[in-house]
């Protein structure tokens, strides 16, 4: 299987008054596989249906390998598709979902049969090719659905969030399997979800939509630790928004001094963005802040730190140290000496004081 | 043991169906059973034998002709109209069309057969108007009576697949566009075999309902086209005959055996094409 380079260029849909698409740019190499996240309603979906061929856009076009694909109907699309529910046709067993595409193809039967065993095998379900739909859990479900995607070898895989309604554990061990398998057969693949876990584990790079627009696409690296816009940094990744003066193209939060990375605004105060692993906190009474809540997650903690002037910050501690940071206990906190981002200060945070400075009161 | 006592109770609860199960069926069909097999005081096969004779066998095969055929078209006919109004983008059609249906698939006996003999009887007001008397048209034949049971069998079969049209997922037909079959090819290895379970079942329930169908023909066509139920009817009254009210009932056990021998032909049938809901 070779994979395909999918362009999407300026495409715009829109149903009815709601803009679903507004002018998406995007390309994706050969054998890559992208995730495009964002919240519901970002377009996300409509996105992968117009490169299924199950949504016509308005404007704009859909090229696969530099062809125009746009208006070609869905049923002759070289793309395999795993849906979000269980697509799964109901009054067929595996092996027969799984050779479908093949049976209407009139594939003699023996040989998509075998084909068919090849490619369970393949999801790692040798065994379940005469079960039907309901006699199967919903991740062996979505192998099945994986492996009939997968059957007329298709060179572009569309997965639109196939993993949503399985349980965590379960979704887990198959976004590894659907990785393992996208970079074993080396196949364009765009994996639409609103986990931004699941695209930062998966994907080589991500696509970050809003409104129907393209915010930023980058490795999950650069997404996370360099986003191109405050949506991007809020969206991807718990933030603290802090109080902050710019001067120049440094500015100051908490008594340091830390320089600006990307675009400064012109309004002196700013919100700060601070990732939570980003704070230092340490035991000390004269620190001026008191953990307030201390939330064990495993290998890290995540408190809620109050400041003295009422500032609440998010901060990530080694899951080993939480009993350190019982609430009630005294700390000092800091910043990691590092670029940050910053964005103007928002009618919402001047109003609420420093005690909106952390946008999510629920996040621990 | 606590489950078995709580099995027993369920069981209890069940009385009432039962009794009344075997005071409505139960008796009736000992009756039934016992007159068939009686002439002048003994046991005898005669009233049977004679049922299945003559003008009784002809009228037992036109009520099944005719059961069929209401059944099939009514099927087939109910079914496009349902899906018409399933993937209608009109909410008010598809409301509209089943509170009608709600409606006609109970509209039957001598109302129906009046609103029909008012309308395309041979003095009904359509007929007059377009003159179809000089065409030959006639209600009161075998097809007129095949359209006036259409009236209420369609509106039944659009209730019964209904839920089951709703029932099919939207992506089920993505997934085989996605895997290069055509509208055709969707309907013919998912979406009808997905459908014949409720298809079947409705074919049953219009046969059962046409083969049973009584004033509306008599209503309509009298002794004109030859049916089971027309015929039971004159042998209990001795509308024509006297002393015939036995074969009256040996025809009623005919019309048992005939929707036993519809239910073992379906049975089987609903079992294949149900098989991936077990």
């Amino acid at each position: 299987m070779n994979g395909a380079r999918v362009e999407f260029r300026g495409l715009r849909r829109r149903f009815g008054s709601t803009v679903a698409l507004d002018g998406l740019d995007l390309t994706v190499e050969p054998g890559e596989l992208i995730a495009l996240l964002g919240p519901s309603g970002c377009g996300k979906t409509t996105a992968l249906r117009c490169l299924a061929g199950f949504e016509q856009p308005d404007e704009g076009e859909v090229l696969v390998d530099g062809a125009d694909i746009t208006r070609v109907p869905a049923n002759r699309r070289d793309a395999g598709m795993v849906f979000q529910s269980y697509s799964l046709f109901p009054n067929l067993n595996a092996r027969d979902n799984v050779a479908f595409g093949m049976r209407v193809r009139k594939v003699p039967a023996a040989r998509r049969h075998a084909r068919a065993r090849e490619l369970l095998e393949l999801v790692g379900l040798p065994s379940v090719g005469d079960r039907y739909p309901h006699q199967l859990s919903g991740g062996q479900q979505q192998r099945v659905a994986l492996a009939r995607a997968l059957a007329l070898e298709p060179r572009v895989l569309l997965l639109d969030e196939p993993l949503s309604a399985l349980d965590a554990k379960v979704r887990v061990s198959l976004r590894e399997e659907i990785r393992r398998l996208q970079l074993s057969l080396g196949i364009t693949t765009i994996f639409v979800t609103h986990d931004q876990e699941e695209a930062l584990s998966m994907a080589d790079r991500v696509a970050v939509l809003r409104e129907g627009r393209l915010e930023q696409v980058a490795d999950p690296a650069t997404l996370y630790d360099r986003p191109a816009t405050p949506f991007v940094a809020e969206f991807v990744g718990a933030m603290n928004h802090l109080p902050g003066l710019v001067s120049g193209d440094r500015v100051t939060v908490f008594g340091q001094t830390l320089p600006v990375e990307g675009p400064v605004p012109d309004a002196a105060p700013v919100d700060v963005l601070v990732r939570p692993e980003a704070v230092l906190v340490t035991p000390d009474g004269e620190g001026g802040g008191i953990v307030m809540v201390s939330s064990f997650r495993g290998s890290t903690a995540r408190l809620r730190v109050r400041l003295g002037d009422g500032t609440e910050v998010l901060a990530d501690v080694p899951g080993h140290d939480s009993v350190r940071f019982a609430p009630g206990t005294a700390v000092r906190v800091g910043l990691v000496e590092r670029p940050v981002l910053v964005s103007a200060r928002t009618e919402a945070h001047t109003e609420a004081g420093a005690a909106a400075a952390v946008p999510e009161p629920d996040v621990v | 043991m606590r489950d078995s006592r709580t099995r027993s109770k369920s069981r209890w609860a069940a009385a009432p169906l039962l009794v009344f199960v075997a005071v409505v069926f139960g008796v009736p069909l000992l009756v039934l059973l016992g007159g068939t097999f009686t002439k002048e005081g003994t046991f005898s096969t005669a009233n049977l034998t004679e049922s299945l004779q003559g003008a009784y066998l002809t009228a037992l095969i036109g009520s099944v002709k005719l059961s069929a055929l209401v059944a099939v078209l009514g099927a087939v006919l109910g079914t496009f109209l349902a899906q018409a109004v399933v993937t209608s983008r009109f909410r008010a059609l598809r409301e509209g069309v089943l509170t009608a249906s709600g409606v006609l698939a109970n509209f039957g006996g001598v109302p129906l057969a009046f609103a029909w003999i008012a309308t395309l009887g041979n003095a009904g007001v359509v007929t007059t108007t377009l003159g179809l008397g000089g065409h030959g048209w006639s209600l009161y034949n075998f097809w007129g009576l095949t359209l006036v049971y259409l009236y209420f069998s369609i509106p039944l079969q659009v209730l019964t697949v209904v839920p089951a049209l709703d029932g099919l997922r939207p992506q089920w037909r993505e997934a085989a566009q996605n895997n290069g079959a055509s509208t055709w090819q969707f309907w013919r290895y998912v979406g009808i075999p997905v459908l014949t379970p409720a298809l079947l079942g409705g074919a049953v329930l219009l046969f059962g309902g046409a083969f049973s169908a009584y004033a509306t023909a008599q209503a309509m066509v009298g002794s004109t086209v030859p049916l089971v139920t027309l015929k039971i009817a004159d042998a209990l009254t001795g509308n024509v005959l006297i002393g015939h009210e036995n074969v009256a009932l040996a025809l009623s056990l005919d019309m048992i055996v005939v929707a036993g021998l519809v239910m073992a032909v379906y049975l089987p049938l609903q079992r294949r094409s149900a098989r991936w809901l077990r």
